[in-house]
């Protein structure tokens, strides 16, 4: 069977592939296990779905473990999660006696003997704590924007922190004040995955017709949970005062109304403010509609990532990966994806996002450049190849000591 | 003569950064210029030289993380173009580039009474390149050889050979040049490929203008 690794060299070139595959000799036989809290759902198992088989293919032995917990925990780790995003959160001796306890359970069911022991986001980080009986190193990696904690949610943390021996994140401004190293490495997109690789255009069309959208205007998209952190609503707003200059259809489309009670409130409020206009197309999709995600964005003329507040913001990487000229806010990792007027625009108003969809939606060719930069800039920086090498290199620098150059 | 074999072949390297942060940032040009005098020559070295690893499609357009901040966020438009027109290939260390850009730095702020401060969410942030210096097992024993390996190594390895050994490492010039001057003894073509600025190139586009040089020289 051809191996999966060389499928990407079509797209990153011979050469990144051959690093790959350089890197992995160097750290041959290593073993590394990656620790998380779900093996389906949430960007985390998607990448980990993806790095593990790659990172086995050039020879690390690497593996993926899942801490169990029960109700009780998860409610907790939910509620650090929101706190560590800024929403005021109370933590109490119960808490930390629950975190405590589950953690002890996972200490003994989870095999963590590794040279590198990767432990991925608040809910694992406790297991840190048996550090002292294995000769490993152990790498926190933190997928969550902690720039503006709740008071009392990083001091949570904090004493797991700090006795790892580096740190991950995924933005410079969620750098925290610690002594070990801090590594940036941005999230990644995967190029094969349903939700980007190429698709034909006979499958777009069909896509977009069962949905019962005609390509006869241009389409505006933004594709994210019925979140108000989303701000589909404003979307909207930005959307209709646009349309009173360039004639145009609006796609909201995303998941998280059936599952999530804040979700299904959301939804009705974007439905109500769309008043049966019908070019709007409001659409709620189950998680597995990464194929029909694709062929929307690529039927868009324009894509827009209206967040007031993201972690990084992958879906404007999927959006720049198809060339798609992409109007987003400049909050979060988003303005290390976009850099403005060059590979996308930045906003950070309704009236100004308004603008920019009539600006582009009426100059093509500058549109199709940003596009085409982005695409360029998301080859270069943000595809699921970078992701691994800088994993290994993380690795790499925890076995030589941190220095200004390394030779390998 | 170009088939001839050089004295020494030419290995070629890949220098794969790694960016490290350090958790220091600055929200005005007086941090900014605090913190640029005591940063270490890492430091330097990420923000005058990742923008061309990262953004292949920017170059020539900005060169260096302060400048683009300065313009962009400061909105200190004249400021910003003079440090983004800084002549890095001007300078032998990485030493020698802070002292200038610090200096830059300094007279602007001698002359205006107040300074502005980049809106919340937008300070500058400092970070940290290591590089990892990686044989790609790619050599070449001749000019022939040479070129045809331009034509695949990875863009890691183009800005190895021309950036890192030239001022991280301060070899005083890009390897390139160096093996085709000291190894293989054609130093007109060498000087040619050193008098490239390759602050105005993407990387890419780099490999193009070297590999168009050789074929030129290997025609004669």
């Amino acid at each position: 069977m051809e191996p999966e690794l060389s499928r990407y060299t079509p797209i990153v070139g011979e050469g990144v592939v051959n690093e790959l595959r350089l890197l992995g000799d160097r750290l041959s036989g290593k073993r590394v296990v990656n620790v998380n809290s779900t093996r389906v759902g949430g960007g985390v198992a998607e990448i980990l779905n993806r790095l593990v088989p790659l990172l086995r293919e050039v020879g690390v032995d690497a593996r993926w473990e899942v801490v169990e917990g029960d109700e009780s925990f998860f409610a907790l780790t939910k509620n650090l999660h929101n706190a560590l995003h800024g929403q005021v959160v109370n933590f109490t001796a119960a808490d930390a006696a629950t975190y405590d306890r589950v953690t002890a359970r996972n200490i003994e069911r989870l095999d963590l003997d590794a040279d590198f022991i990767f432990i991925h986001d608040p809910q694992p980080a406790g297991l840190v704590k048996i550090r002292n009986g294995h000769g490993g190193k152990w790498l926190w990696r933190c997928h969550i924007d902690v720039s503006t904690p709740a008071p009392g949610s990083w001091e949570f943390i904090a004493p797991m922190v700090e006795k790892f021996d580096l740190s991950v994140f995924s933005a410079p401004q969620f750098a925290r004040s610690l002594k070990m190293p801090q590594v940036l490495i941005a999230p990644s997109i995967d190029p094969l995955s349903d939700k980007n690789r190429d698709l034909p255009q006979g499958q777009i069309d069909s896509i977009l017709s069962g949905f019962g959208i005609k390509s006869d205007k241009p389409i505006v998209t933004q594709i994210s949970r019925f979140d108000r952190l989303k701000d589909p609503v404003g979307v909207l707003e930005a959307w209709k005062m646009a349309r009173k200059r360039v004639d145009c259809q609006l796609i909201l489309a995303g998941g998280g109304a059936t599952d999530d009670p804040e979700g299904a409130q959301v939804l009705g409020e974007v439905r109500q403010h769309a008043d049966g206009d019908p070019d709007v197309h409001i659409l709620d999709l189950p998680p597995t509609s990464n194929v029909e995600i694709n062929a929307i964005q690529r039927a868009s003329a324009l894509i827009i990532q209206k967040s007031i507040k993201e972690g990084f913001g992958l879906t404007v990487s999927e959006a720049l990966w198809k060339s798609r000229p992409v109007i987003a806010s400049a909050v979060g990792g988003i303005p290390l994806q976009i850099t403005h007027k060059y590979s996308g625009i930045l906003t950070h108003t309704i009236d100004g996002t308004a603008f920019w969809i009539k600006q582009l939606l009426s100059a093509p060719d500058f549109a199709g450049r940003l596009g085409e930069n982005g695409h360029r800039h998301v080859r270069q920086n943000f595809l699921l190849t970078r992701h691994m090498r800088d994993y290994m290199l993380s690795f790499l620098l925890l076995a030589s000591g941190d220095q200004d150059v390394i030779r390998l | 003569m170009p088939n001839l074999d050089a004295k020494q072949p030419f290995t070629f390297l890949s220098g794969l950064p790694l960016t490290l942060l350090t958790g220091q940032s600055a929200r005005d040009l007086a941090e900014l210029l605090q913190q640029l005098r005591t940063a270490p020559g890492s430091v330097i070295y990420h923000h005058t030289h990742h923008f061309l690893v990262q953004h292949q499609y920017l170059s020539p357009e900005p060169p260096n993380d302060f400048a683009y901040w300065i313009s962009n966020i400061l909105l200190e438009e004249q400021l910003g173009e003079q440090l983004a027109s800084v002549d890095i290939l001007a300078f032998k260390s990485i030493r020698e580039l802070r002292d200038r850009l610090a200096e830059i730095l300094q007279r602007h702020l001698d002359r205006v009474s107040d300074v502005r401060a980049a809106p919340p969410g937008m300070e500058f942030h400092f970070m940290r390149s290591v590089t990892f210096v990686l044989p790609t097992g790619i050599v070449a024993h001749n000019l022939q050889e040479f070129r045809d390996a331009l034509k695949e190594i990875s863009l890691s390895s183009i800005a190895y050979h021309m950036f890192d050994a030239r001022l991280r490492l301060e070899g005083g010039d890009n390897d390139f040049s160096r093996w085709i001057d000291d190894d293989v003894g054609e130093k007109a073509l060498a000087t040619s490929l050193r008098n490239i600025d390759p602050y105005t190139h993407t990387e890419d586009g780099l490999r193009k203008r070297m590999i168009s040089m050789i074929d030129r020289w290997l025609g004669r």
